[in-house]
């Protein structure tokens, strides 16, 4: 019992991520900037995935997920102590929606992204957590999962 | 209502006992009532991937669309045809065999994929978690729902 509450009062603690909102979100672009941005579509998304350890394409943010699949992404990345990830929002951009259902030949959102490679939705995630291997995956990261030390605690 | 999401999210320990609580929960549904999309996916897994076991649930009630829509659904697959393959591929072939409806009116697929073994030792279907109006929010979905009625 003390195990669940001190692992919910961790999940509720606010502000203990940062993320890291679309670079280009928002902008308004010239027709030729936006045909250059369209024609660079793929160089975008792949900088996009490598840039950080753990990337999450999401409905909503972090704070306010707007789909219960992608605010199940984020509770799972919060109960590993995973607090720093870039997230961005497909709701505010059309083109990133789009440009990373066609670079990961992946039709849902939400989408996962540990070192630049594609990882899966919100199921697979929930089942890596449910077996354990997500703590190895993000053994693999350089991350330590808050799961390991509540073990320990118990 | 947090902390039992939580709950639901507990690795191995808890995920039997939830299972068994929600397995098989259907959603009321008129059977003189035509459902084309779930039908169209029940046909294409059959012939695409063989299941020795196979559920298409609607789900479009949980979410903010109007009531009839076939827009969220949930597949359970047991096949043969997923030995040796990881998660990720297994996903792959289930998107793949629905990707004219994904690519129309299908906006969500959640996805269970099981060997007949693990369908054997844990025959469990995954709850999703509660809709948080994303398609409220969402300019693409009247396209999506005008494709499920087209």
């Amino acid at each position: 019992m003390n195990n669940i509450l001190r692992s919910t009062a961790r999940c509720l603690r606010p502000g203990a991520w940062h993320y890291r909102t679309a670079q280009y979100n928002g902008e308004v672009l010239s027709g030729w900037a936006r045909l250059m941005c369209s024609s660079a579509g793929q160089k975008n998304m792949e900088e996009m995935v490598k840039k950080d350890k753990v990337v999450v394409f999401m409905k909503g943010t972090p704070v306010q997920p707007m789909c219960g699949f992608s605010n199940a992404v984020v509770q799972i990345l919060r109960m590993h102590g995973v607090d720093s990830y870039a997230a961005y929002n497909v709701l505010d951009d059309q083109d990133i929606r789009e440009g990373i259902k066609s670079f990961s030949n992946w039709p849902t959102i939400p989408q996962v992204y540990f070192n630049g490679e594609f990882v899966g939705g919100c199921d697979i995630l929930l089942q890596m957590h449910q077996s354990g291997d997500l703590v190895e995956e993000l053994k693999k990261l350089g991350i330590r999962s808050a799961l390991l030390d509540q073990e320990k605690q118990s | 209502m947090l902390s039992c999401a939580l709950r639901c999210l507990r690795p191995s320990s808890c995920t039997l006992a939830l299972s068994r609580q929600l397995a098989h929960h259907r959603p009321h549904m008129d059977p003189s009532c035509p459902r084309p999309v779930e039908t169209t996916i029940r046909t294409k897994l059959t012939q695409d991937l063989k299941p020795e076991h196979l559920e298409v649930i609607n789900e479009s009630h949980m979410h903010a669309v109007p009531a009839g829509s076939e827009s969220h659904f949930r597949v359970l697959v047991v096949s043969p045809q997923f030995e040796g393959l990881s998660l990720l591929q297994r996903h792959r072939l289930v998107n793949e065999s629905l990707r004219e409806e994904l690519s129309t009116c299908v906006h969500a697929l959640a996805i269970q994929a099981k060997t007949p073994q693990q369908w054997s030792s844990n025959p469990s279907l995954a709850k999703s978690p509660p809709c948080m109006g994303g398609s409220k929010h969402d300019d693409t979905m009247t396209e999506k729902l005008k494709a499920g009625r087209d």
